[in-house]
């Protein structure tokens, strides 16, 4: 039996369960995993880098570009590092808009997240269900920036326009039937907030239906249960954040323990699991899909009733409205400026982040008083939790791996930067 | 920036308390850095890390378990600027290619070029604390690892190691990591280009992806300047707040 030894197996990149550019080396004694080496960087861009040689402004939309499942919660993190430098103070509505928008990212995360995970392990069907309702909130992205995934409309300031009054509409084509297309848009017939608010309606019920498929469901739970165990402790060392530290039953969201935005206002409750294994961080994560929709119409109310500003009015940091250039002259200035130069941020440095679906996304930004960054590094917890890997599957079965990758909810944009 | 006042003053009053221990606790070990409201951050000597970083993980009033963030930064070019304003500028800032340095070279060397930011969290008492070190020699730049302290700072040291190249002695697996297999330099370093140095391609006649020095001339469209804004001067807004 002496010449039996371990082998050496690659995984990825481009097998379908290492979700985008993970490369694997594992090292297995049968089927049984000693050792996995993750080897990152295939999607490395320099977005760090790059953000260093352009003005503050024209990076956001590097950052929709990280985390490319939850666009608007990289921005956040982003202007509010700016904000903080520069000392705005933005409007209340602003306040909620963002976070209503971090919330509809967060439910679009984590169910690309379980449809993902789902696939990967098994279930099928949950993928189908979990796009249904991504769509709708692709097309809320839509509607408010004309993007339906890489936004950039988050600025320094506030955000870049107010809810749309009314959204684009499906057109009759051969391929639907008159009545489908009025089903798909009696929805789309009012405001952006109507729209939200029957979106929330309904999503209770369709959260219902993905546990109907998963929760109690045999095969799921032999794939989960005591599957890429952390404890609390060890979760803390590890760095973890978010989901992934919740799971283990660490009681820690940013939204509660260091309230941004008007966080500290809402009425919503923080889920946390008990065993720090797959199933506990599945369990929290589709309860955090009802806690998001929770906040979701807590924001839409407010927002219907409170009509305001969006963007702070100082031009020295927001561009001015197109309309005010064609008479002004002082705008026309303040125009050229902030579009040939950019403002720039007084010196010193700041740390802000934000709670991302995937977990603490930070930014740490230091300036020298220039127009550009001097030093921006993303802080992203996919990176984190990544580098936690080997550790969680050693032990495991090979087909562990993948349920473990899974569980990490893990996406190279923010991985490799 | 918090949006609350009478809350603002309860987290400060908890910062002014661990300021205070930190003080006491390490005295001339530490010294305090300028930060915004709200935060606070401290420098440390390479041959103290790993004593400090120990005792703020281990004492209950610290209890900072867990690194949420370790980077490096490159001192080489802060301060500089492409286009001079300061006086009434007489010259434009040429777009164009023409003339354009791809790499910043510095009028005298920096003394201290590379430091590494820790960005400490303690779960228990809700508290995040910034530390620097800055490095030791000029070349190779090294500070201690604080893997041991905590592990999630593998990977950040890695990464640091391979943007910035500073060596993290007794790191357990200091390999790159984010970098193509076989990549030379460090890119993050303010003295490498942001165009890279070679470029690869697909070569039909040898049948395989080649290697070859960048064909893009480095340009800058937008100069980095800056500019002294009365509206940052502490003395000038002393009695204003917000913008």
């Amino acid at each position: 039996m002496s010449e039996i030894q371990n082998f050496t197996l690659n995984f990825g990149p481009q097998h379908p369960a290492a979700h985008g550019v993970l490369r694997l080396i594992l090292e297995l004694d049968g089927e049984v995993v000693q050792k996995a080496d993750p080897h990152i960087g295939l999607l490395h861009r320099g977005t760090e880098k790059l953000a260093e040689s352009k003005p503050f402004n024209q990076s956001i939309g590097y950052m929709d570009r990280l985390d490319y499942c939850s666009m608007m919660c990289n921005e956040h993190a982003y202007v509010m590092a700016i904000e903080k430098m520069l000392g705005v103070q933005i409007p209340e509505r602003a306040q909620y808009i963002r976070v209503m928008f971090d919330e509809i990212t967060r439910i679009m995360n984590h169910l690309m997240w379980l449809g993902a995970h789902g696939l990967d392990i098994g279930a099928m069907t949950v993928f189908l269900y979990c796009f249904r309702e991504r769509e709708d909130l692709i097309d809320a992205y839509e509607a408010v920036s004309g993007s339906r995934m890489h936004a950039t409309y988050y600025r320094p300031g506030g955000v870049a326009r107010d809810l749309p009054d009314s959204l684009p509409k499906y057109a009759p084509s051969k391929f639907r039937s008159k009545r489908n297309i009025d089903l798909l848009n009696e929805a789309r017939s009012g405001s952006l907030l109507d729209f939200l608010q029957d979106f929330t309606d309904r999503f209770t019920k369709c959260v219902d239906e993905y546990e109907t498929l998963l929760t109690d469901n045999r095969i799921w739970k032999q794939r989960t249960v005591n599957i890429g165990v952390v404890t609390p402790e060890r979760a803390k060392a590890l760095g973890f954040t978010g989901p992934c530290l919740r799971g283990s039953g660490v009681v820690w969201d940013l939204r509660k323990h260091q309230p941004y935005d008007i966080y500290d206002r809402l009425d919503f409750d923080i889920p946390v699991g008990v065993n720090g294994d797959c199933y506990s961080r599945y369990l929290v994560r589709i309860e955090e899909l009802r806690q998001s929709n929770r906040i979701i119409r807590q924001c839409i109310t407010w927002l219907r009733a409170n009509p305001g500003p969006v963007l702070v009015a100082d031009h020295k940091i927001v561009p001015p409205r197109r309309v005010e250039m064609k008479g002004d002259m002082e705008s026309l200035i303040h125009h050229f400026k902030l579009m040939t130069e950019g403002y720039t941020v007084p010196v010193g440095e700041t740390y802000a982040a934000v709670e991302a679906p995937k977990g603490e996304f930070g930014i740490w930004l230091v300036s020298d008083g220039a127009n550009k960054p001097y030093r921006l590094k993303c802080r992203a917890p996919g990176f984190v939790h990544l580098s936690a890997l080997d550790e969680m599957v050693r032990g495991h079965m090979l087909a562990d791996v993948v349920a473990v990758i899974g569980t990490l909810d893990i996406v190279f944009g923010e991985v490799d930067r | 920036m918090s949006a609350v006042s009478t809350e603002a003053a309860a987290p400060l009053s908890k910062m002014a308390t661990l300021a205070a221990h930190l003080e006491a606790t390490f005295g001339a070990r530490l010294t305090r850095l300028a930060a915004l409201d709200q935060e606070l951050a401290y420098e440390v000597v390479p041959t103290d890390l790993i004593a400090v970083c120990t005792v703020l993980r281990d004492d209950p009033r610290f209890a900072f378990e867990s690194a949420i963030d370790v980077s490096g930064i490159d001192y080489l070019s802060y301060g500089h600027q492409e286009w001079d304003t300061h006086d009434a500028t007489s010259t434009g800032f040429g777009r164009g290619v023409v003339g354009q340095d791809s790499v910043f070279v510095p009028p005298e060397p920096r003394a201290r070029r590379f430091a590494v930011a820790y960005h400490l969290l303690s779960y228990a008492n809700n508290q995040r604390l910034r530390l620097r070190c800055y490095c030791d020699t000029a070349e190779p730049p090294t500070v201690p690892s604080v893997v041991a302290v905590w592990p999630s700072a593998n990977w950040f040291e890695r990464e640091a190691f391979d943007l910035f190249g500073i060596l993290f002695q007794e790191h357990p697996d200091l390999r790159r990591l984010l970098t193509d297999y076989g990549f030379i330099g460090h890119p993050f370093r303010k003295d490498f280009p942001l165009s890279g140095h070679v470029e690869v391609r697909y070569d039909a006649e040898q049948g395989r992806v080649v290697y070859e020095p960048v064909s893009i001339e480095p340009r800058v469209l937008v100069p980095r300047v800056i500019r002294d804004d009365n509206r940052y001067d502490a003395a000038l807004t002393a009695g204003r707040s917000g913008n």
